[in-house]
């Protein structure tokens, strides 16, 4: 079996709000998999559950074959990583770059250190220029960036991307999105992807899920989206509204 | 038909202790009756020139231009007495996130009920009479029950819609929308915009729409301005952005994915320094 992540009934529970009903997926080893979605759907939900942000009422996940207790351990987050919608606030404002990247290195004991910060900013774009500025010193784009480059210094073969373009100008998304495809064609990397954007998640995915209420209404191939081929009557409004303002007369 | 909005060679500066940020720099143009689009990238200056109209720009900011009139009032020479009475009464604006322009504090009936009692002269039941028709009129399903509750307690699209009404109740003759759908779910904003829509044309309004996204400004207005680093880059019709002319607005066009238009990698604007000169 090759599923990079399996994920069966999962279910989360906030008091007695229940964030995620019984939701179950598996993406190939090497796929891009979309989660689309409205605010409130559960779609960032599951990301964090797989992450071990937030914990899981019921249910299991899987990560190559391996299915995750309820602590993840240091293995875990060498093969896992996430990046967050906002590079705004998941950088440390008062680190440098070069901090921000020898922290997972650090916790992981590599030695390599050097190379690898050296390695990991050449590859996102940045140069090494960057390495002694401090977050409020760079653009958004150069932020989520910095944002790729932590989370490709451990060598993860999946990550859990939670709109990672979302905060970004038009412009500055289409490089960040080319960052990531060709990121995953280099490293063979599983994704995971959150977006509330149905023309993003069919630039980038294989396949998608479809979230409703912390349900899954539909599971679809991209071709199929792009075909107009779905069942659910709130894939169909999600696809009308992406297709922009349509004045009635 | 005689312009509602002129503006000439407008300009937004901000001092500050690295020497002068220009953030608008000599924008023109003039509005009717009719939908226009501001577009551009963060930082490009299309807020602050929706501000400076509106007479928000921060106290340590220079505004300058050669003409800055509202249906001949000179905005920039009118004492700021003129202007609190046009704020809100003949030019209302609508903001990017309701969670944060809304007061936390007070019911949506009573704000909405604040702005036209600032601005008529209308007793406590006239007024929730109308607060209540307005609300009808943003198609919110139960207007009684709505009026009472606290910001916090109604969703995105709700509380952007109690926001046009709050707007709209004073019969604005202009309406500056910065960003109004940007916070909303992609099927609410389209509801929203169509309220907006249907409102706008109904009363003759002009409207000035601020927006990053340069599709959907396109489908609902009927003209375009696209604004790169404080500056004008180009003006056309919305019918004919398909032929625009200035690279900075292909580019704009051509970087955002579309569905069943495979594209890999995805153009990316290759920003040339004379585009900002």
């Amino acid at each position: 079996m090759n599923a990079a992540l399996s994920i069966d009934g999962l279910e989360v529970v906030f008091d007695r709000f229940r964030a995620l009903k019984g939701v179950s997926l598996e993406v190939k080893s090497g796929d891009t998999y979309g989660l689309v979605g409205e605010s409130g759907s559960g779609k960032s939900t599951l990301l964090k559950a797989i992450a071990g942000l937030v914990p899981a009422a019921s249910g299991t996940i899987a990560v190559n074959g391996k299915t995750l207790g309820a602590r993840r351990d240091k293995a875990f987050y060498r093969e896992v990583q996430m990046v967050f919608q906002d590079p705004y606030g998941s950088l440390h404002p008062r680190q440098t770059v070069d901090r921000l990247l020898q922290e997972p290195l650090a916790i992981h004991g590599f030695a390599d250190g050097e190379k690898r910060i050296q390695r990991a900013l050449d590859e996102v774009g940045l140069g090494t220029g960057f390495r002694f500025r401090y977050a409020h010193q760079l653009s958004g784009g150069q932020r989520q960036r910095v944002a790729i480059a932590r989370a490709l210094i451990l060598e993860p073969s999946i990550l859990l991307l939670d709109e990672p373009t979302s905060a970004l100008d038009a412009s500055v998304q289409a490089e960040v999105l080319n960052l990531l495809e060709e990121i995953r064609r280099r490293r063979k990397l599983t994704f995971l992807m959150v977006s509330h954007d149905l023309a993003i998640v069919t630039h980038m995915c294989e396949r998608l899920m479809v979230m409703q209420n912390g349900e899954a209404v539909e599971n679809l191939t991209a071709s199929q989206l792009i075909g107009h081929r779905v069942t659910k009557d709130y894939t169909r409004n999600l696809l009308r509204a992406s297709e922009g303002f349509v004045r009635t007369a | 038909m005689s312009a509602l909005l002129e503006v000439d060679d407008l300009r937004v500066n901000f001092p500050t202790r690295t020497g002068l940020v220009q953030a608008v720099r000599g924008v023109s143009f003039s509005l009717g009756r009719e939908r226009l689009g501001i577009v551009g990238e963060s930082g490009s200056g299309k807020s602050q020139t929706g501000r400076a109209i509106m007479g928000l720009t921060p106290p340590q900011a220079e505004v300058t231009a050669k003409k800055l009139a509202f249906d001949g009032i000179d905005l920039l020479a009118a004492p700021a007495r003129q202007r609190r009475a046009l704020r809100g009464k003949r030019i209302a604006m609508i903001l990017q996130d309701p969670k944060y322009s809304l007061d936390p504090v007070m019911s949506i009936g009573r704000q909405i009920v604040e702005t036209l009692r600032t601005h008529e002269k209308v007793g406590k039941a006239e007024a929730r009479d109308r607060a209540l028709a307005m609300l009808e009129a943003v198609q919110i399903r139960d207007p009684a029950r709505v009026f009472d509750l606290h910001p916090h307690e109604v969703s995105g699209g709700m509380g952007q819609r109690a926001m046009i009404a709050m707007m709209l109740i004073a019969g604005p003759e202009m309406m500056i929308a910065d960003e109004p759908t940007s916070a909303l779910d992609v099927t609410v904003q389209l509801d929203v915009l169509g309220i907006l829509d249907k409102l706008v044309s109904e009363r003759g309004m002009g409207l000035i729409f601020i927006s990053h996204d340069l599709r959907l400004v396109s489908s609902f207005c009927d003209r375009v301005i696209v604004m790169y680093a404080g500056k004008v880059v180009e003006q056309l019709k919305a019918s004919e952005l398909r032929d625009a002319q200035h690279p900075y607005t292909r580019g704009l066009l051509n970087c955002m994915p579309r569905i069943g238009f495979e594209r890999h990698p995805l153009p990316v604007l290759d920003r040339k320094p004379e585009w900002a000169a």
